[in-house]
């Protein structure tokens, strides 16, 4: 057992505690409770009825369509996306994989703004795809599969990254097994290798979807603010703050927050749940 | 030698191909085609124009602005998050898990969100910043309110990476440490701190690359006045709104390559990190 004189050396002085506490708790407050805080309380700021306005409004809903719209694309892509990387990658050992895996990485070290330019590049005006694609009448910048083109991209890496170290870990030795004993694939994939992870899987689209529906720069560069055509949630937020109508631009705020609260609460359950799973 | 080189390892498992062929035909035309048309673009301009683009006076003073805001705030961020960390590690107090939870939410919420809302408070008439205001110091729109959204956005990035290695981190060590005579600040100086430095260097550098890149959350709150708080992503928008497209490309291929810089240093930094704790 450790002697008093070794407990005091390996915590510190209760005021030190006290002190840290007060100093960590005091900058969480102000740096990120605040904010979340504030949004809440100048959408009520002019009362409820104000904020109700301020969504109950064609603009916001129509917002609110297409926000909902583009995350029901990106989310499901990005999904086949992530159990397909996570398959090849966590199951059979191949040349590049380490190579492969900073590559979905990738879009997680690139400026929103940068993801949104690459596809204004791609396809505007003055690119050779652009001038084909105005010439047959198919928009993609400044229209809807734009926004998806670019929500697909910022949300790229997250439900591989949150599926890959979890299959490596698990090994294949239960899917071999089941291979082994005369399951399809397929059979193998449904029954044997998704119960495993789909605490993970949920994990990921959680995030992938929280961001999809929030996501600001790639979108704005890509988007050309058509009111009640091309505005995401973000963007009428932003469109609405500019226009200093703030309690607006705050009531539609905080349906973000509320998707943020939840999200994170949602994410807490999951970690709850494996950590319990695993002991 | 070669004969005996595979490209993938004999497996019983089926369904190789069709998922690294859907991988890498997903990954080339959503992210590897467009990036690289990012250098074809720039590949329009020569050399002295690239270079007067991407050295002229308002570019400098933007790269000034976000570098050191970004340097700024993940200085901030490792103080304070190794702090806030420490807390939530070692200490127990009334509602620790929620503050625990708290320290998500940069990761949660919509940039958008986070800069009206710190607006709001820090600007001249706002919560915090009418405090500020009589003392003659304005935050919001100018690099101080920038500073504080580096700040706001970052900090998850110090703490989720400092945690889990504080918290494996082994009561003997320190017990050893203090039996052999070191007070509680040599220990944490000479045994704990060397032990978290890899992480808390882990953490840095994602704080500092974010910050780098970050756009919603700041251009509400900067003012984004050109050469005086107009950071770099602001400035590829300002330009592609002039239908500068070659310009605003430029700049964008020099924010990518420090980009990529910083995740290779990141990587690095995390096999270093993971090394140590396999030794230790």
């Amino acid at each position: 057992m450790a002697s008093d004189k070794v407990n005091k050396s390996t915590s510190e002085p209760l005021m030190v505690q006290i002190t840290i506490t007060f100093l960590g708790v005091a900058f969480l407050f102000l740096i990120i409770g605040m904010p979340l805080v504030a949004v809440f309380v100048e959408a009520f700021s002019k009362g409820f009825k104000a904020y109700i306005e301020g969504i109950n409004e064609e603009y916001a809903i129509s917002a609110i369509k297409l926000t909902l719209l583009v995350a029901a694309i990106s989310v499901p892509l990005n999904l086949v996306f992530g159990i397909a990387a996570s398959w090849a990658i966590a199951k059979f050992d191949f040349v590049g994989k380490r190579l492969l895996i900073t590559f979905i990485d990738l879009p997680f070290s690139v400026s929103p703004v940068i993801s949104g330019l690459i596809y204004v590049l791609l396809f505007g005006v003055h690119s050779a795809l652009g001038e084909w694609l105005i010439d047959n009448d198919i928009q993609i910048i400044f229209a809807v599969p734009g926004i998806v083109l670019a929500t697909v991209f910022v949300t790229f890496p997250f439900i591989a990254r949150e599926l890959i170290p979890l299959m490596e870990e698990q090994g294949v030795e239960e899917e071999e097994a089941a291979i082994l004993l005369g399951a399809s694939g397929w059979q193998t994939f449904w029954q044997v290798t998704l119960p495993n992870i789909k605490w993970g899987l949920l994990y990921g689209v959680l995030l992938c979807n929280a961001r999809a529906m929030g996501e600001f720069g790639a979108v704005s560069v890509v988007s050309g603010h058509i009111k009640g055509e091309t505005n995401t949630i973000p963007l009428h937020v932003e469109i609405l703050y500019n226009e200093y109508n703030f309690v607006a631009a705050f009531a539609v705020a905080s349906i973000l927050s509320l998707l943020a609260l939840i999200t994170l609460m949602l994410k807490r359950a999951i970690e709850k749940h494996t950590s319990a799973e695993r002991g | 030698m070669y004969k005996n080189f595979r490209f993938v390892k004999p497996s019983v498992l089926p369904g190789f191909k069709l998922a690294l062929g859907f991988t890498l035909a997903y990954l080339l035309i959503i992210v590897l085609i467009p990036l690289s048309g990012l250098f074809f673009k720039t590949a329009t301009l020569t050399w002295p124009q690239f270079w007067e683009t991407i050295t002229s006076d308002r570019v400098m003073h933007a790269y000034y602005i976000s570098f050191g805001t970004s340097f700024l705030a993940a200085v901030i961020n490792v103080i304070f998050g190794l702090l806030v960390t420490w807390m939530l590690v070692r200490y127990d107090f009334p509602l620790k898990k929620f503050f625990d939870a708290m320290v998500d939410l940069p990761f949660a919420l919509p940039t958008a969100v986070a800069g009206i809302a710190l607006t709001a408070l820090y600007a001249p008439n706002g919560w915090i910043g009418k405090y500020f205001e009589p003392l003659g110091i304005k935050i919001a729109f100018t690099p101080l309110g920038i500073l504080i959204a580096l700040v706001f956005i970052g900090l998850p990035f110090v703490v989720r990476t400092v945690q889990p290695v504080l918290e494996d981190m082994e009561k003997e060590l320190e017990e050893a440490a203090a039996s052999l005579g070191a007070n509680r600040w040599q220990t944490f100086t000479r045994i704990i701190l060397p032990h978290i430095l890899p992480a808390l260097m882990t953490g840095f550098a994602m704080s500092f690359a974010r910050a780098l890149g970050e756009y919603g959350s700041v251009i509400f709150i900067a003012g984004n006045m050109p050469g005086v708080s107009e950071i770099v992503p602001l400035l590829i928008v300002v330009k592609l709104e002039q239908y500068d497209y070659a310009g605003a490309t430029a700049i964008a291929v020099v924010m990518l390559i420090v980009s990529f810089i910083m995740l290779f240093a990141i990587n690095m930094l995390q096999k270093w990190s993971q090394t140590r704790i396999s030794r230790g």
